[in-house]
């Protein structure tokens, strides 16, 4: 019965139905697969095989004010992971860790920094021994990509680290911050200096390129469907700096000593020189000792990274004396021919106690131009207690000595100097008298400079009483506002500030404390000063200027040496620093040779009297 | 031309298609090992594949020889003769291949080849020829027990090795075969009845709902059934509930987690969730059309895991698309259906209950492997019939294939 053609046909109709269901079913899960949901899978097959390698942009070159290259760009290499399950990533960097010399701690740090769909730079810049190490063993890495990068390469070394700064990987909070918009893990910025100070110009666009990875991430080719992005480099920096005249600093700034050496061009105020020592090679911050060179930086207790020609202040002692003399004049309160109603008698008196003068004979009765050149003390309280307490705090504050002069690197200190008569309360804890204004009148008192911020000053004494703002960059890239321009004006008159001139060309005259400095083709002129510093030593200050004889002055340069020997001062130290630096600026500007021998000092030392040397006056 | 198809007794739209299925498989093949970074070892499987389709050939032209009443004579001692093999397969068995941590292979010489494939075949026969001889269709589940052993003790074998996949053919030729033969279907569902109660178990509510909803069942059928069949079939149920935790805990660390990946591939998506979402993947971004022969991406940057072999379904719906899957799912309808009709022609028990036995054994292959593919069922290593690369599963496809159209025309032949 079960044969039954009738019987078959039965059956037959249910294993059709049967058949018919199941592969309806199938049908229907296919239908829903590639036809409903066809885009959402085609996405993830997308996904699946194709990365995002990121293309660093070349940081923007350097120059200098010659068009001398102060900073470029060698071809360095990054080692990068590839996008992946956490996991795996994890333990990639395991076995990377001891082919990339990694830490423990940046192997716990790189950890935390997974993310689900960007790639994760394991290091930035890879020696390339390392790198030939790693590409050894390619085949046990697959999802780790070896990118060349541009690695910066800093020219002049160690006389230019203060300047140009040093980068670094961008850390979490710059990540979160809004100075930074764009940026990524990983991403190397400036993180001191100019390169941090024009970080988003310098930087460039970042591109990419897409390319299709198999299962095991390893790179297989480029993606033809969709083209990349190229990088955009960085926007280029001409400085007003001159790179000679810096590494020459750095070369004759005294060995073992530490302090600043600011040179401006009176012309705008640019910034031709900065120096501060000790200084470091920015090219440490690259490559595998990176670390290590960091900490030895920070452990060093002569302070390196401690930029003292915008970060230190130190008391301005006499080199002030023209601060406040030029107050005085901008008051009207005195002039060039102005003589004080008591002259130096090696002190004077006042009220009830015997202010002192450093020459104990005294310098006798003097005019503006002898008070300077002789450095009287006695004139300048008098100068002091004419302008008045109230008054030389208005004024100062004015000319902005306690606040940042504003140039464009990360980091100024503002100089230190009272607001008002509440700062002697505040700090002291008693009411200033009028006495306080002799003290500060000489460059004693809570005074405090930075030599960037004397520099700014002195630099009103060679034009016409104007300060304009240092700059290191005059014409910046990008939407940066122009030089800002003025800071502050006196008014001097012609006759006045060629009476201050004069007093500052004793000092380098016949006589005068810095009579050896003096140079063959320029007039120097300049102000020394002798700071007690809270050590117990001297800080030696010398401000100067020089440029052609009879012309206006090309150059203002301020050195500070610390911690000086009893007995030595502005002059012997700081002073030739100051004279060799204009002459060889002043000289390579017109193209003359700077010969070994510069200033009278080392003629003497070195040779017969040179002819164009006056002889002392004969006592 | 007719003439030459009828003496050689031979169904020309059946091997046609089936002829038609197997060059498609050869060409998936080379598309699925053609990746950027070929495997040396499996770079040459599309040729090997072919000179097994050229012995295939040369075996369906003797089988397709052979008289009915041969195959008729030689089944049981076939089927024993199978399980022997299946019992030195379990003692000295290797690995090979997809399936390496298993034993499903014996090695002779260099010829290596699945005892499993050919005691299908017998196990087919022997179903045929027991159920043919027995002249009346089982009314009762005692009238079960000798097809269930047929069936079972090769099935049992087969599950220890483990193979799982291979099993699930069994199953299919046990019921498409007791079906052919007139076994009522209530019958067969309570016969599968304990299948559900052991994944049911897992949650003793649902389990108590079935083995009541199982007890209606026997209510309603209480006119068909003897009482101690009732018995059994609520003895096997509450027993199958019972065991399913320890035979769950039984279960190798692999299959617990292919379960568990089927029921959500995400908890393990790099692990045993991978092979399922990345054949999803290459099935769906193929789209209507697909990505075109040799251009799937997920396979050329070898997304797809065993893209040659159980997975190479997924190469096809990524490189042909929703069209492409469909003329597929067509001629391996075509097929079954074929068989089908073969068997619903012939006035011969034996060759109907041949003809069912593989439709039964294919049906499992193709529904599962596919179904696999897009996530319907488990994953199980189930081979595609015709399509995908294994030489001796292709070898003993066409045999099988031989045998159909053998069977189905046997009396033809005779006739002439």
């Amino acid at each position: 019965m079960w044969n039954h053609p009738h019987a078959r046909r039965d059956r037959a109709r249910i294993a059709g139905a049967t058949l018919v269901f199941a592969l309806g079913l199938l049908g229907v899960s296919f239908f829903r697969v590639q036809v409903l949901a066809s885009s959402d899978y085609a996405l993830t097959a997308r996904n699946n095989r194709l990365r995002q390698i990121e293309l660093p942009a070349p940081r923007g070159t350097i120059f200098d004010r010659n068009g001398r290259v102060v900073v470029d760009n060698v071809p360095g290499y990054a080692v990068t992971i590839l996008p992946g399950p956490r996991d795996t990533i994890a333990a990639t960097l395991d076995r990377l860790a001891p082919i990339l010399g990694l830490t423990p701690r940046r192997v716990e740090e790189l950890r935390s920094r997974i993310a689900g769909n960007r790639h994760l730079v394991v290091d930035a810049d890879v020696a390339f021994e390392r790198v030939s190490r790693l590409e050894e063993r390619r085949p046990d890495f697959p999802g780790v990509h070896i990118e060349t990068r541009p690695r910066r390469r800093y020219f002049g070394g160690a006389a230019v680290g203060h300047i140009v700064g040093y980068l670094g990987e961008i850390s979490r909070e710059q990540l979160s911050d809004s100075l930074f918009p764009g940026y990524r893990q990983g991403m190397v910025i400036g993180q001191g200096g100019l390169e941090r100070e024009y970080e988003v110009e310098l930087q460039g666009e970042t591109g990419y390129r897409l390319v299709e990875v198999d299962a095991l991430r390893r790179i297989v080719g480029d993606f033809a469907g969709q083209e990349g992005l190229a990088a955009r480099p960085g926007e280029d920096l001409h400085l007003s700096l001159d790179l000679g005249l810096q590494e020459f600093i750095h070369e004759i700034f005294p060995a073992g000593k530490t302090g600043a050496v600011v040179a401006l061009d009176p012309a705008d105020g640019s910034v031709l020189a900065l120096y501060s020592a000790p200084s470091y090679d920015p090219n440490l911050f690259l490559g595998d000792q990176r670390n290590a060179a960091f900490a030895a930086l920070i452990e060093d207790e002569a302070r390196p990274l401690f930029n003292r020609a915008i970060q230190g202040t130190f008391a301005p002692a006499s080199t002030w004396k023209l601060a406040t003399a030029a107050m005085a004049i901008d008051l009207g309160l005195i002039d060039a021919d102005t003589h004080m109603e008591e002259p130096c008698r090696g002190g004077m008196m006042f009220g009830n106690s015997w202010k002192a003068c450093h020459k104990v004979d005294g310098h006798g009765d003097v005019d503006l131009t002898g008070a300077i050149a002789g450095s009287c003390n006695v004139y300048f309280y008098q100068v002091g207690m004419k302008i008045g307490l109230t008054r030389y705090l208005e004024l100062a504050n004015e000319l902005g000595f306690n606040t940042p002069c504003g140039i464009d690197l990360p980091g100024e200190r503002a100089s230190v100097f009272p607001q008002g008569p509440e700062y002697w309360e505040r700090v002291f804890g008693y009411t200033p008298r009028d006495g306080e204004t002799l003290n500060l009148a000489i460059g004693q008192g809570p005074n405090s400079q930075t030599p960037l911020k004397m520099a700014q000053f002195y630099v009103a004494l060679a034009r016409d009483g104007s300060a304009p703002v240092p700059r290191l960059v005059p014409d910046p890239p990008g939407d940066r506002t122009a030089t800002p321009g003025e800071a502050w004006r006196l008014e001097i008159s012609e006759g006045a500030l060629h009476a201050i001139r004069d007093g500052m060309r004793a000092v380098t005259s016949p006589g005068g404390t810095a009579w050896l400095s003096s140079l063959e083709l320029w007039d120097l002129i300049g102000k020394s000063g002798s700071g007690q510093n809270p050590r117990g030593l001297t800080d030696a200050w010398f401000a100067g200027m020089a440029g052609p004889h009879g012309e206006d002055p090309e150059i203002v340069i301020i050195a500070l040496v610390e911690d000086v020997p009893e007995g030595q001062g502005g002059s012997s130290i700081s002073g030739p620093i100051v004279a060799k630096a204009a002459d060889y600026y002043l000289r390579s500007k017109r193209g003359i040779e700077v010969p070994e021998v510069q200033t009278l000092r080392e003629h003497i030392q070195t040779g017969p009297w040179p002819a164009w040397a006056a002889r002392p006056p004969p006592n | 031309m007719g003439r030459l198809f009828a003496r050689w007794a031979i169904d020309p739209p059946l091997v046609g298609t089936v002829s038609l299925l197997t060059l498609f498989g050869l060409a998936m093949i080379f598309s699925a090992v053609n990746t950027v970074d070929p495997d040396p070892f499996i770079a040459g499987v599309w040729m090997r594949q072919s000179i097994w389709f050229a012995l295939a050939l040369v075996a369906f032209s003797v089988v397709s020889r052979v008289p009915q009443r041969w195959m008729e004579w030689v089944a049981m001692p076939a089927w024993v003769f199978g399980l022997v093999l299946l019992a030195i397969t379990l003692a000295f068995g290797t690995g090979a291949g997809t399936a390496a941590g298993t034993r499903s292979w014996l090695a002779i010489g260099g010829f290596r080849f699945q005892p499993a494939e050919a005691a299908k075949i017998a196990t087919i026969l022997a179903l045929a020829q027991y159920l043919s001889a027995r002249g009346e269709a089982p009314a009762n589940l005692r009238d079960l027990l000798v097809p269930g052993m047929i069936a079972g003790a090769p099935l049992a074998l087969v599950l220890l090795q483990p193979d799982l996949g291979t099993a699930q053919a069994f199953v299919g030729i046990l019921f498409a075969v007791l079906f052919w033969a007139g076994t009522p279907i209530p019958i067969l569902f309570l016969l599968a009845s304990p299948l559900p109660a052991l994944i049911l178990a897992f949650d003793a509510r649902i389990w108590a709902v079935y083995i009541v909803f199982v007890g209606v069942g026997l209510y309603l059928l209480r006119y068909r059934l003897f009482f101690y069949e009732s018995v059994a079939v609520i003895v096997a149920n509450f027993a199958a509930g019972t065991i399913a935790t320890p035979l769950w805990n039984s279960l190798a660390s692999y299959q617990k987690s292919r379960l568990l990946v089927f029921l959500d591939p995400q908890i393990d998506p790099r692990g045993q969730g991978w092979n399922v979402i990345q054949s999803k993947v290459a099935i769906g971004s193929g789209g209507v059309t697909g990505m075109g022969y040799l251009e799937g991406t997920q396979k050329r940057f070898n997304f797809l895991p065993e893209q040659h072999t159980d997975f190479i379904f997924s190469v096809v719906g990524e490189e042909f698309g929703f069209i492409g899957v469909g003329i597929t799912l067509l001629l391996f309808g075509f097929v079954l259906w074929r068989l089908v009709r073969l068997a619903v022609d012939t006035t011969d028990p034996f060759a109907g209950l041949v003809l069912l036995g593989i439709f039964g054994a294919w049906f499992v292959h193709i529904v599962v492997n596919i179904g696999m593919t897009v996530g319907l069922v488990p994953v199980t290593g189930i081979p595609l019939p015709f399509v995908s690369y294994g030489g001796s599963f292709l070898l003993m496809s066409w045999v099988a294939l031989a045998i159909a159209v053998r069977v189905a025309h046997d009396e033809a032949r005779s006739r002439i």
